[in-house]
């Protein structure tokens, strides 16, 4: 069973050489993970995509082409970016784009992953609900305001999409190995395999030497065994490339927790068996007791204002502690009624990238990058709270001042920038489930090209 | 330290990411098999040198363990705060490592 993945992330971008030297190993499916929390809870919050349009667009066509020309499916995991309604819509919007101006008719798959309040309260009420992780336990008030609920699925969902036979399946918030295991699942490959490659698949090129989050890896399972090996003749994969990855962004590499249970590498091989290419084998599938699935919500925070400065002085920069305690003090007197809002100063040079971890804080810069942030309930409110700030300290006196002119380095006009809406993770927790299908709602639509006379009929939304 | 080899060395990735949003996880992965062995027998690699190294509380260092099958060291701690969170300074925790650089495996056993 061949599995080709042809990119990191739907919309990243593969060349079509790679695209190509896959489909001539004749895979038995394309999938591709289109989404992620990596950027941040606002994605998931605001409803938008972190993928670029047009790119997923270029993205899609080809592998909608490259699908149909091999004729076999093609599954997309956690749609839009973000895998919940408005981002699933986004790319289901792209895709019926695709199909249309290809002259193709797609009978799709949708796989919803949305969650209810009522049902995550519900299960709270009723003791199922746990923080993966290290996420503080769930409250009401939490969930109350959270905007956005999705849960991860697992592949039960996907294997019941593609028994419908559907040409693709797009799926809202899923397991990130979920749609590259599915496939060899069905088949009736091992789950432990299956998933562990999926692991390694869903990140395309980025398991290979050199990496790269724009190219691809070709995935064949076999009886025991699995092997990876890059789409690209330039690139290669390695025992370090494939056992590191294994690692990647995961707490504990030997237990992997997932919907349904852990994926247990403590027995897995890497074995080279050829320069480009690396044999997996001893992955294990533990089931869970029960079955949970990891919950995801964002809520809002505010609105963000931000300004940019430098600051070249040594004796600003030797006291700049002093000299912003000094501006937060003005600037609460001066805005009294924003006390529930927030501002901030990055000091790149100092600790901006390590904040409170930094070790080398206390070594002197010649120069500061300074980022001003206010966030406050409107964004007129963060305006205003930034703008006050970077004039108090535009202009701030402070003991053995010389640059009397000007504190601050604008590189531009104007300084304030507007971020829009802010959010934060406020759920991140696992829920217990009865069935693996129970959340996930399937509906299958016909998209494209006007059908022919011997066309399949749209079955109707179904669970 | 004397008779130590630097990090840097030895070591063919030194990185951070987040695992989840609220943890963060630093990957060593070691160059050779060679290397790999001198920092395990060394017992330097514990919950209390990732502590020190980040100066945080050692209950906020969650585990430490080896992947031999990637040659690999990894510690996971708990971030500051959730990724994206106000004041928050690496959204994809990806920019944390630099303290592991200053790592030196020492050449002996250790008492």
């Amino acid at each position: 069973m061949r599995i080709l993945s042809p990119t990191a992330i739907l919309g990243y971008g593969f060349p079509e050489a790679s695209l190509e030297a896959g489909l001539a190993r004749d895979p038995d499916a394309i999938a591709v993970d289109a989404g992620s929390t990596d950027p941040g809870p606002c994605y998931l919050g605001s409803g938008e995509s972190f993928t670029d349009r047009a790119a997923v667009k270029r993205d899609l066509r080809l592998l909608v082409q490259a699908a149909g020309t091999a004729g076999v499916p093609l599954l997309i995991g956690s749609a839009g970016g973000g895998g919940a309604a408005p981002h699933l819509r986004r790319d289901l919007d792209v895709l019926r784009e695709v199909a249309e101006q290809g002259g193709l008719t797609l009978r799709v798959a949708l796989v919803h992953a949305d969650v209810s309040h009522e049902r995550v309260r519900a299960a709270l009420n009723a003791g199922r609900i746990a923080p993966a992780g290290s996420a503080p336990p769930l409250t009401g008030e939490a969930l109350d305001q959270t905007s956005r609920l999705v849960a991860q699925m697992g592949v039960e969902p996907l294997l019941a999409a593609l028994a419908e036979g559907v040409d693709v399946v797009l799926a809202g918030r899923a397991y990130d190995p979920a749609v590259f295991a599915a496939p060899a699942i069905a088949a009736g490959h091992d789950p432990g395999l299956a998933l562990h490659m999926g692991k390694i698949l869903e990140c395309g090129a980025i398991a290979a030497l050199p990496g790269s989050g724009g190219d691809g890896l070709l995935g064949v399972l076999g009886d025991g065994f699995f092997e990876v090996e890059p789409l690209a003749a330039e690139r290669r994969c390695t025992v370090t490339s494939v056992a590191g990855h294994t690692l990647y962004e995961k707490a504990d590499p030997a237990m992997l927790p997932g919907p349904g249970g852990s994926l247990d590498l403590t027995g897995a091989a890497f074995t080279q068996v050829s320069e480009r290419r690396v044999r997996v084998t001893g992955s294990r599938l533990v089931p869970s007791a029960g079955y949970a699935v990891k919950l995801e919500g964002a809520a809002r925070v505010g609105f963000r204002t931000v300004s940019i400065a430098g600051c070249r002085d040594p004796v600003m920069i030797g006291q700049i502690d002093d000299v912003l305690a000094t501006v937060r003090a003005r600037v609460a007197e001066g805005l009294p009624g924003l006390g529930g809002s927030h501002l901030g100063f990055r000091l790149y040079g100092r600790d901006g990238v390590m904040g409170e971890l930094e070790p080398r804080r206390d070594e002197t810069p010649h120069e500061l990058g300074i980022v001003i942030e206010a966030v406050a309930e409107s964004q007129e409110e963060a305006d205003t709270l930034c703008a006050l700030a970077r004039s108090t300290l535009l202009h701030a006196g402070y003991p053995g001042r010389l640059s009397t002119a000007g504190n601050l380095a604008f590189p531009f006009s104007p300084s304030d920038l507007r971020g829009g809406e802010v959010y934060r993770f406020s759920v991140y927790h696992l829920m217990e489930v009865d069935d693996p299908l129970e959340l996930f709602e399937i509906e299958i639509v016909e998209i494209g090209g006007a059908p022919t006379q011997d066309a399949p009929p749209v079955s109707e939304a179904r669970r | 330290m004397s008779g130590g080899i630097p990090l840097s060395e030895l070591a063919e990735v030194v990185r951070s990411k987040n695992a989840g949003p609220y943890e963060l996880t630093l990957d060593i992965i070691f160059r050779e098999k060679e290397g790999f062995d001198l920092a395990r027998r060394s017992g330097i690699f514990t919950p209390a040198l990732f502590a020190r190294l980040y100066r945080i509380p050692e209950d906020r260092v969650l585990r430490v363990i080896e992947f031999p099958a990637a040659l690999a060291v990894k510690a996971t701690i708990v971030r500051p705060c959730a990724s994206g969170d106000l004041g928050d300074s690496d959204v994809y925790g990806a920019q944390q490592h630099g303290p592991l650089l200053d790592i030196v495996v020492p050449r002996g056993e250790s008492e």
